[in-house]
């Protein structure tokens, strides 16, 4: 066991910096683009996007000094204060929150807004982490179970109320933690499920989709029942038919729910992604200039700052939200897949150095970051290449912000943290 | 198994679906080199001149001017001084707010109309001071111009586009024309042309940067091609002065052609109401007037009971079925008996009681009796009603009633003229001649357009034969060589059984019906009409005053115009329809009106019949204030 050295940068993962570093220098580059107003610019011009956002960078590196100076100890024993004080934060913007495009999201300082929800997920990760990292935490008790989805789901609750429901949305990451350490997969296979059958009725209807999953679901009975014979009945029917009552219920529950209670934008949204709905010039716009920009750049992109649709500013919160567009377009399908594959690598990098934790801990937090980014990336690149509806939640260390940005620059650096402490634990 | 497989295996399953889709968009669809779905280049638009529309004599009757939209769009627009702005475009702030807002529903990121065709004076002014308002900008736009007003309803309208067609049209954006109604809507693309576009490259503050690969994409405007009409405007100008305070249509067509000279509904209004920026308080004038319906074309639209003109298809059908010749004869006792009950007897006012009757004599005096007669032969021939109806049904149709007849105009009805099956169905297998009596004499179920009686005169005209009424004669000075209206369609009567009828027709001008509406020196061939019409008011049958109906050509020898004239409420043929028709053809033959007939002409241009129309009105009115209703 080595000795504790007193170098912050002892012992800290390179190769995650190095594709930090990248992830955020290239997603800068890419603010520019997007962003970049007049022909002749100033690029330390910090009334700009471009501009703010070097600012936000340039400040992540106290930011990151201040993380690793902290003893991974630290993170362990202030886990549920930090997490407590990040709810209280969330409960605070109800009052004190400032509303930008619908949602009191934000606090104010003046010029500065910050965006708790953002930091939020660190605290949560760290949370967790820590009740499930305790000796005496086993997933077979349903309470145990219980603890974790309230720790889960209390902020997800909160920023849903804001209403944000895509921040809300990544929460669910937390069950690949969990699965990890043990929690059935049962939940994931039940809540992919219902994600399916979700899909389907809006696509079929609710009237043809209970039809169709019945006669699926007898003919499923039938085949158990001429397998298992009497037997099967015997032990199974109240389960058999709990499953169509479930299923009958969420059915006509999503037929009644999508047609009566979602908001007609949120409907257009996953009526013009499945096809029911063809709209490109209202509210399938943003969606279909993101697909348009990204198809233009074709192999290797039009070339940086050159993407005529990204420098006309023609898809909406490029820099932000859509900002990925802006890769496909002026550094092309070589560029684009760049990204994916550095993201992906990021991740495979994060699950290797989790696994090779000893302590529970730094394991969990580890799964709960890579998670948390997988997420993102699922949700933020799968609505710009029109895979997905649009949700609006940001690409990690790529999209404009600084909320987000240091959000993850925190949630990554304090796992390098742990990570780089993890030898001389215990 | 590794506990970490599953984070692995979807983080690997995400990258390659993201990757695939990648290359899907970005290799197999890509199209960096289609500059139309490339946004970041501006697309301007140069408008092409619309056609313009001639009459058959090259007389102007549609031309262009131009005006000026102001545009909106919505992403574009930055914080500015409302006040002033409101000021400069004379609106207040509550119109502002509205405006914008429709603008932002329709679309933020595409431009959309904000203020509709300024006036010239405000456009200069406005030239020089809108630059300053980010997001906005005037946006030229071609409009009509009519330097004469008639024809209305034969010309049409253009219009906005609407949105939900801008939305999914590939050619139309909002706020551009098209052609709403008559010949501007019918030819549409043959008038517009091709819009020309300009691709521009453009920075995020919509500034234009230079043109888009050198214009290697850009495109020049298509004008759009000249209409010739087959109308004769100077005719169709005094036919709606003659019809000035009565209601009805007026159709008049080239036998020889097909070309209709004369297209007139009444009322009518003058086409430039629906230009420029008093149009859409206009458009509500026209447009949600019921009562005269001044917006519905009458000739194509109104579907009459043709009344006694149907007489002469029962004799030509009957010479055709071999029920009659021309010398058969019938006796009239003031009427015909078609039944047992004392009411199953229709009256005849042909004034020639117990001589026996000649075709030519049923014809000028217009004897019920003959045609109930010889429509009763028809049916009954084989002693089978629906079989007898179907035969007749048959001669009818081949004159194109009944149905649309395929006309280049946008608006039709098809009348109707009923077979077998319809009274199998309405009278349960129970009929028969004598049921359907009402058919001779062009009255009871028989409904046709006043374009469709025109055809049908043009048709005895031609003994046999008619072209498909239409109304453009040339494209760009190309004569038209659609073989819909350049062929000949034949009629099931044959040639010789026209020459009995015609005389007859002369014979109404000659000492019938019409002979008060003489011309000297041309042969008028017609048949006047009067036909009962009845409203339903809450659901009882109301008699109205006689629509006044009457069908011509001229000349008998080598006819030059087929005409067919409905006056609603107008009483006898005689009185009103006929003398309108004798000074259209005078007018159309000789082009002036001479002396002897200006006493007519004067009496009819100051005929008007509102005094009639108002009490048509006022009985529902009142019921239904008496709380009958």
């Amino acid at each position: 066991m080595r000795q504790e050295q007193n170098n912050i940068f002892a012992g800290i993962d390179w190769i995650l910096i190095i594709i930090y570093v990248t992830l955020v220098g290239f997603g800068w580059l890419n603010i520019f683009a997007a962003s970049k107003n007049e022909e002749n610019f100033e690029i330390l011009d910090f009334s700009t996007k471009y501009g703010k956002q070097l600012i936000w960078i340039g400040l992540s590196l106290p930011l990151i000094i201040i993380v690793l100076f902290f003893n991974s100890k630290f993170y362990e024993q202030f886990a549920s204060i930090l997490y407590l004080a990040s709810i209280v934060a969330l409960i605070l913007l109800f009052p004190f929150g400032k509303e930008i495009n619908g949602a009191k999201s934000w606090f104010s300082f003046g010029a500065m807004s910050l965006q708790p929800a953002e930091f939020v997920k660190v605290f949560t990760a760290l949370a967790v982490a820590k009740l499930v990292s305790d000796r005496q935490y086993n997933f077979k008790l349903i309470k145990n179970q219980i603890k974790a989805f309230i720790i889960i789901f209390l902020p997800a609750f909160l920023i849903f109320l804001q209403p944000d429901a895509g921040s809300a949305v990544i929460y669910l990451a937390f069950f690949f933690v969990l699965h990890r350490e043990g929690l059935t997969l049962n939940y994931i296979l039940l809540g992919a499920t219902f994600i399916i059958l979700f899909i389907l009725t809006i696509f079929f209807g609710s009237k043809g989709m209970l039809i169709s999953t019945f006669i699926l679901i007898t003919l499923l009975v039938y085949y158990l029942f001429y397998r298992g014979g009497k037997r099967f009945l015997r032990f199974n029917w109240h389960k058999m038919l709990g499953i169509y009552l479930v299923v009958g219920i969420f059915i006509l529950g999503t037929g009644y729910t999508y047609d009566n209670i979602l908001a007609s934008h949120q409907k257009d949204r996953f009526d013009i992604l499945l096809g029911i709905k063809t709209d490109n010039k209202g509210i399938g716009y943003n969606s279909h200039q993101s697909e348009l920009t990204i198809s233009s750049g074709g192999f290797k992109g039009k070339g940086f700052l050159k993407g005529d649709l990204t420098q006309g500013d023609f898809v909406p919160e490029q820099h932000t939200d859509y900002i990925f567009s802006a890769v496909g377009e002026e550094w092309g399908f070589l560029g684009s897949s760049f990204v994916v594959i550095l993201f992906m690598l990021l991740l495979y990098r994060i699950i290797y150095l989790a696994e090779t934790h000893t302590n529970k801990f730094g394991r969990i937090y580890g799964y709960g970051l890579a998670s948390i980014l997988f997420f993102h990336i699922i949700v933020n690149i799968g609505m710009v290449i029109g895979l997905l509806p649009t949700v609006g939640i940001p690409l990690p260390f790529f999209s404009y912000g600084g909320s987000s940005l240091w959000g993850f620059t925190i949630l990554l650096f304090i796992f390098i943290r742990l990570d780089a402490h993890k030898d001389y634990d215990l | 198994m590794q506990k970490s497989f599953l984070l692995y295996f979807l983080i690997t399953l995400v990258g390659l679906i993201f990757i695939g889709r990648l290359y899907q968009l970005q290799i197999i669809r890509s199209d960096s080199y289609d500059p139309i779905r490339n946004s970041a280049v501006k697309v301007e638009y140069d408008y092409p001149e619309r056609g313009y529309i001639y009459d058959r004599n090259g007389k102007l009757l549609v031309a262009n001017q131009l005006s000026y939209d102001v545009m909106v769009q919505p992403n574009k627009v930055k914080p500015l001084d409302t006040l002033e702005f409101c000021k400069l475009l004379k609106i207040d702030k509550i119109d502002f707010n509205k405006r914008l807002v429709r603008a932002e529903n329709y679309a933020s990121y595409l431009p959309s109309v904000f203020l509709k065709q300024l006036a010239k004076k405000d456009f200069a002014f406005l030239q020089e001071k809108l630059h300053k308002y980010s997001g906005f900008y005037i946006q030229k736009r071609i409009i009509r111009d009519y330097p004469i007003k008639a024809a209305a309803n034969v010309l049409g309208y253009i219009g906005e586009v609407n949105e939900e067609r801008a939305r999914k049209s590939d050619y139309y954006e909002q706020g551009e024309l098209e052609g709403k109604d008559g010949v501007e809507k019918q030819y549409e693309n043959i008038l517009r042309g091709k819009k020309g576009k300009k691709y521009l490259k453009r920075n995020n503050l919509n500034k234009v940067t230079g043109s888009y690969k050198e214009g290697t994409f850009d495109t020049l405007p298509k004008n759009g091609k000249d209409l010739t009409l087959t109308l004769d405007i100077d005719l169709q100008l005094y036919a709606q002065q003659l019809m000035k305070g009565k209601r009805g249509g007026i159709v008049a067509i080239e036998p020889s052609t097909g070309e209709i000279l004369a297209l007139v509904t009444a009322p009518s209004y003058d086409p430039n109401m629906l230009v420029g920026r008093k149009r859409s308080k206009n458009s509500v004038l026209l447009f949600n007037d019921t009562i005269s319906k001044p917006s519905y074309d009458r000739g194509l639209l109104a579907a009459y009971a043709p009344g006694s003109p149907f007489k002469m298809m029962n004799a030509l059908i009957g010479l055709q079925e071999n029920v009659i010749t021309q010398q058969t004869s019938f006796k009239c006792y003031g009427g015909f008996r078609y039944g047992k009950r004392a009411g199953a007897f229709m009256k005849c006012h042909c004034n020639i009681y117990g001589s026996p009757i000649q075709l030519k004599t049923a014809i000028s005096r217009s004897c019920n009796s003959y045609f109930s007669n010889t429509y009763k032969k028809i049916i009954e021939k084989n002693k089978n009603p629906p079989e007898g109806l179907d035969t007749w049904h048959d001669h009818v149709a081949s004159f194109g009633l009944g149905d649309f007849l395929g006309y280049d105009l946008p608006a039709g009805q098809r009348g109707l003229i009923p077979d077998g099956d319809y009274y199998n169905k309405r009278l349960n297998y129970r009929w028969n001649g004598s049921s359907t009596i009402s058919n001779a004499i062009g009255q009871g179920e028989v409904l046709t357009t006043p374009i469709q009686l025109a055809n049908f005169t043009a048709a005895i005209a031609n003994k046999g034969y008619f072209y498909t009424p239409h109304i453009v004669k040339s494209i760009n000075q190309n004569p038209i060589k659609d073989s819909a209206y350049t062929s000949k369609k034949q009629t099931t009567i044959d040639k010789e059984h026209f020459t009995p009828v015609i005389e007859a027709m002369y014979e109404v001008f000659k000492t019938g019906t019409g002979r008060w509406s003489q011309v000297k020196g041309i042969e008028i061939c017609g048949k006047t009409g009067t036909a009962e019409n009845f409203i339903v008011v809450d659901g009882f049958k109301e008699q109205l005053a006689d629509h006044s109906i009457l069908v011509a050509f001229a000349p008998k020898d080598n006819p030059k115009i087929a005409l067919a004239v409905f006056v609603e409420n107008g009483g006898y043929g005689s009185t009103i329809a006929a003398p309108i028709t004798s000074l259209l053809v005078e007018k159309y033959i000789n082009g002036v009106i001479s002396k002897r007939s200006k006493y007519r002409e004067l009496s009819m241009l100051n005929l008007s019949l509102q005094d009639i129309y108002d009490k048509q009105i006022q009985k529902p009115v009142e019921e239904i204030a008496s709380g009958t209703k």
